[in-house]
């Protein structure tokens, strides 16, 4: 029997955003440059979401696209063929502008490589950084977040799903414990 | 999705609709500065053209090389085959340099039927005899949905050599799999026998089906594969069966014309009507890498063991 609670409810999930948007704003001094790029789907859900409280709390208005790292996996062999997601630039580029990738859940870090190759098709950035909504470890490269929405240690056996109002109808961090071994 | 694509009749309305969402995506790499995708990367594809083609060959080989695939392109001329290899001894062949695709273009109705059952990578119907031509029927589609919104319940008249035409078989297939009402418009000399189990309407009268139409497509008149008098002369088949400007203002204002190519200027189209803005010639062509390229991926981007 596998068994799973919300380690994250709606207001949390607004508290944590809130606070990398504040920490977006205050790394990069204003996001003058700051273009957002989330990963579909939730990837993008959530950056556009910082971009709108980024919007709030200084009236300047951030690029968000999305960029899609399908083509760019390095497990694509190891199952039938995936249906690729959106991806969609700012018509401005990348080039010379600081990329924050937005995802929601940072695992192994295998989908961020990936989507490192994906960008660089499209320019060449100033600084790429990293949003996260849930960090749960067990990382297999060497990546890590600049913006963490929370650290949640998990077992490997372990599933993180992240429900978004806009996607899921509710706004929620769901852990569910894997079959015992 | 099955490991080959033979038929067109061979994709559920699923399959289909993933290889066109599938495209839809690919279809803004091609609007990139860097046109290639890493995807396919030590995979071998093997162009197998036994018929001459300048577009579909063209195109794979471009939808193949953007997604980062080798090609090794084989033509029958100057090749062993002009020696008397069979084509099961190609296959072989084939088989032994790990190709991991191969497209194969042959005169004879079910070549790459018979080809699938000889290698163990996968095999794409690039056009075989007057059978099937999936590939094109796919794009066909993609640039309908483009410029028609979607294909649900929409009227596609397909005019002109129906009998010889692999285009139209595949077509058929696919827009009725696609919820489509397709009606083929030729004389009754140049209909195939079994055409009243395809699922589509059959008319002799192109001047009545025009009017009621989301797009109509015109097929080459393929004299070549022509062995008797179809019809009397192209000047009567051209009159009652081309698309000149007079049945081009018959049409709904929205309607869009297709056309395979190669084109009979002046014979089952005329050339303002080819060049007008509503006819998708030239996107057809364009369409077609980036279909080929959703085929290659869906067949070639996952397990394929």
């Amino acid at each position: 029997m596998s068994e799973s609670r919300a380690v994250l409810e709606g207001p949390d999930i607004h508290r944590a955003l809130t606070r990398i948007a504040h920490e977006i704003l205050e790394r990069t001094k204003g996001a003058d440059e700051v273009v957002l790029i989330g990963v579909p789907t939730r990837g993008v859900t959530l950056a556009r979401r910082l971009g709108e409280r980024i919007e709030q709390f200084e009236g300047v208005k951030i690029p968000v696209g999305s960029i899609d790292i399908t083509m760019h996996r390095d497990d694509l062999r190891q199952g039938p063929a995936r249906p690729l997601g959106r991806t969609d630039l700012p018509p401005d580029g990348v080039d010379g502008k600081i990329v924050v990738l937005v995802d929601d859940v940072l695992y192994s870090g295998r989908t961020v490589r990936a989507a490192l190759d994906a960008l660089s098709e499209f320019g060449r950035p100033a600084a790429v950084q990293l949003a996260i909504l849930v960090d749960r470890g067990h990382r297999e490269l060497p990546i890590r977040a600049d913006y963490v929405g929370k650290n949640l240690p998990t077992a490997k056996s372990e599933k993180v799903k992240v429900s978004l109002r806009e996607t899921d109808g509710r706004d929620a961090v769901i852990l569910r414990k894997g079959d015992a071994r | 999705m099955n490991r080959d694509l033979i038929s067109a009749g061979d994709l559920t309305r699923d399959d289909a609709l993933l290889i066109l969402d599938t495209a839809e995506e690919l279809a803004r790499v091609s609007e990139r500065s860097i046109k290639k995708l890493p995807t396919l990367r030590g995979r071998t594809v093997v162009n197998l053209f036994f018929e001459d083609s300048t577009r579909t060959r063209i195109s794979f080989e471009a939808a193949a090389k953007r997604l980062s695939a080798d090609v090794i392109n084989f033509s029958a001329k100057g090749s062993s085959v002009s020696k008397g290899e069979s084509l099961k001894d190609t296959a072989l062949t084939l088989e032994a340099m790990g190709a991991d695709a191969v497209v194969i273009r042959h005169a004879a109705s079910g070549a790459p039927h018979r080809l699938a059952t000889w290698v163990h990578g996968s095999v794409v119907n690039a056009g075989d005899g007057t059978h099937e031509h999936p590939t094109q029927a796919l794009l066909d589609a993609f640039s309908m949905r483009r410029r028609l919104g979607g294909l649900d319940g929409r009227k596609i008249a397909i005019v002109g050599d129906v009998l010889h035409s692999r285009v139209a078989r595949s077509n058929v297939l696919l827009l009725h799999t696609l919820g489509a009402e397709v009606t083929l418009v030729a004389p009754p000399t140049l209909l195939p026998v079994a055409v009243d189990i395809w699922p589509c309407a059959v008319s002799y009268d192109l001047d009545a089906v025009l009017p009621k139409s989301d797009a109509v497509m015109m097929l080459r008149v393929q004299k070549e594969r022509m062995n008797a008098s179809y019809f009397p002369s192209e000047r009567e088949y051209s009159r009652r069966y081309g698309l000149d400007r007079d049945r081009f203002a018959k049409m709904p204002d929205d309607a869009i014309v297709m056309h395979p190519g190669p084109m009979n200027r002046g014979m089952e189209i005329a050339a303002e009507v080819a060049d007008s803005p509503r006819s998708t010639i030239v996107e057809q062509v364009a369409n077609g890498v980036t279909i080929r390229m959703a085929v290659l991926y869906l067949l070639l981007g996952g397990d394929t063991a």
